[in-house]
């Protein structure tokens, strides 16, 4: 039963990745989400100092805050002139120094393990079952992500056409009168949640890891958005459930694993892919050299 | 805290972070100015798994082979990044964020490898992930000097390349120089400054050290080889006020020191930078408004000024 519960968190943090981090690749967005990933320590911290408690949902609450700030500290940065690369990478760092200060500070009478809170373990997931009026509803993650997964999905069906242009041309977007920086923050602001409801149970590098990895593999299969988000899905939830059993037959990470699998269908997808991989592209370079020859 | 400055532990301490400072603003301008800001990042964390590997093939818990298995992963993953985006569609942050999911990723299947087996424990492998500027030793500062002096140097002597496959690799390439090499060979620098950077602050503030200095001093100049010195100049200053502040506290870390008071100077750049700053652009576009008014004024005065005139020569 285990392994059932793990994989499906596996598979419903990919899915929220999934969809979402196509439209971060084609906004060359892509490492927000490592970035809003790190930048939640100072959030959890205070929800703790304040709360006094280590419950997960005061956690939850303050990193959710701190991830909408680290969205529109970037969009602040990159609107009076800073780089967008650069924009991302001061706010988080900061972000986190901030997180880090705060915890040495307070280090007497804080016992926050660092690891724990950043970088959860996915293998814990179904002991931190969900119980209402008495009854065993199954782990709080799934839950969660499943709930998060319904919002994004609901967000994407209604207003698809919408985020598709915002993505490849906002120019057009904005003269046809879509609010392009209200889509832009309702993005960012998906992806900040789909970080924070996932990195507590499953770990920040499997989220970062889903984000980019499975739709930039997509990228190279496929030219149509509603195709990417699809082979997307599909390489997520593959990589979720190769990643459990590679785990389980190696002995290691189960997160890390999952990673692992989507950095090999990635590395495959790099050489193999009919339109745009690297060995098609040779084999049609040598062709039409060999037809010029001639 | 006069003191301070005479007490020679410290003495190190400061030394080391200014160094490192130095080197990171140096290279970190040319890593801004190829928008490869997150690179810091990215190698940063691609350097888990090689010194996983160093740790399991040598079985010695040495800062040395450490980085000797950092730097070695570190110069893959910029293979691997430059790979990803020469033979693919796929952007630079993309490939980035794949080379760094990936890396990380392996790295962590590796550390538990370690932990189920033999090894021992791995307590000093993330030791030296998340790194302790307050125990530098007169040795790491030696490393941290000749570092420094390297990358420097090789910064000084291929300026004008690196200049060059900063603003237009194109027409470098036109020149013939081997603009793959070059941008190879920068990557391998700021590999070198992250490795060395990680042992001091760790993992996640090293990217700033690379980041906040350089693009501080684009807020103050269009000239490169003023920015380089600038961005040099604000991470040595940065290292220096953070060991300070941290020497006069107890507990503070001397890391996330310096990196905020990188964040201090950036903020303070964005507001005050002469031309490009916040402040400059808002006044600028008041006296433009009001130099506008006037002239309208001016101009519609005369208009009807001139109208009149006409009115009464025609009545």
């Amino acid at each position: 039963m285990s392994g059932f519960w793990i994989m499906l968190t596996g598979a419903l943090v990919a899915s929220c990745c999934g969809i979402l981090g196509c439209f971060l690749i084609l906004r060359r967005m892509a490492l927000v989400g490592d970035a809003i990933s790190h930048s939640v320590l100072p959030g959890i911290v205070i929800a703790f100092l304040v709360s006094g408690s280590r419950d997960s949902f005061f956690m939850l609450f303050g990193a959710a805050i701190l991830g909408f700030l680290t969205v529109f500290l970037i969009q602040l940065f990159q609107q009076s002139g800073v780089q967008n690369d650069a924009s991302i990478g001061v706010v988080f760092t900061s972000l986190f120094a901030a997180g880090v200060l705060l915890v040495s500070l307070n280090a007497q009478h804080v016992d926050l393990d660092l690891d724990c809170v950043l970088y959860g373990e996915i293998a814990y997931v179904q002991w931190n079952s969900l119980v209402l009026g008495g009854v065993d509803l199954g782990p709080k993650a799934v839950w969660l992500l499943g709930i998060t997964l319904f919002i994004i999905v609901a967000l994407m069906t209604l207003f698809y056409k919408q985020f598709k242009l915002c993505a490849f041309d906002p120019a057009l977007a904005a003269a046809i009168g879509i609010p392009v920086a209200l889509f832009h923050y309702v993005l960012m602001g998906l992806v900040s949640m789909a970080t924070v409801s996932s990195f507590e149970s499953v770990g920040a590098i499997l989220v970062v890891g889903l984000l980019i990895v499975p739709p930039a593999t997509a990228y190279l299969l496929t030219d149509r958005l509603g195709a990417m988000i699809g082979l997307s899905l599909v390489i997520g939830v593959i990589s979720s459930v190769g990643g459990y059993y590679a785990a389980a037959a190696l002995d290691a990470s189960i997160a890390g694993c999952m990673v692992c699998v989507a950095g090999v269908m990635f590395v495959l997808a790099f050489l193999f892919s009919p339109s745009h991989g690297f060995v098609v592209r040779k084999l049609r370079q040598r062709v039409s050299a060999a037809r010029e020859a001639y | 805290m006069l003191n301070l400055i005479t007490d020679p532990n410290l003495q190190w301490i400061l030394l080391g972070s200014m160094l490192l400072g130095i080197s990171t603003g140096v290279v970190g301008t040319f890593a801004y100015l190829r928008k490869q800001s997150l690179i810091g990042d990215t190698l940063a964390h691609a350097a888990l798994p090689g010194i996983c590997i160093a740790f399991m093939l040598t079985e010695v818990k040495s800062v040395g082979l450490f980085m000797i298995g950092a730097i070695v992963a570190g110069m893959i993953a910029t293979v691997g990044i430059s790979w990803i985006t020469r033979y693919s569609r796929i952007k630079q942050d993309a490939a980035m964020g794949i080379v760094l999911s990936v890396f990380f990723g392996l790295g962590i299947v590796l550390l538990t490898q370690i932990q189920h087996s033999s090894y021992g424990n791995q307590s000093g492998l993330d030791k030296f992930l998340f790194g302790q500027a307050a125990s530098m030793t007169a040795k790491d500062v030696y490393t941290m000097t000749s570092v420094a002096v390297v990358l420097i140097v090789v910064c000084a002597l291929l300026f004008k390349e690196f200049k060059l496959i900063s603003f237009d690799p194109g027409y470098a390439r036109g020149l013939g120089f081997s603009v793959a090499m070059l941008e190879q060979l920068l990557l391998w620098l700021v590999t070198i400054a992250v490795v060395v950077g990680i042992q001091a602050v760790g993992v996640v503030l090293v990217a700033a050290l690379l980041i906040t200095p350089a693009v501080s001093a684009r807020y103050w100049t269009d000239r490169l080889g003023v920015m380089t010195v600038l961005s040099g100049l604000f991470g040595s200053l940065s290292g220096a006020i953070g060991t300070w502040v941290s020497a006069g506290t107890a507990q503070l870390p001397t890391g996330p020191l310096s990196v905020l008071t990188a964040t201090a100077v950036f903020v303070a750049s964005v507001l005050f930078g002469p031309q490009r700053g916040v402040i400059a652009r808002l006044v600028r576009r008041r006296t433009a408004k009001r130099d506008w008014a006037a002239e309208n004024a001016k101009q519609s005065g005369a208009g009807v000024g001139a109208s009149a005139k006409e009115r009464g020569v025609s009545a």
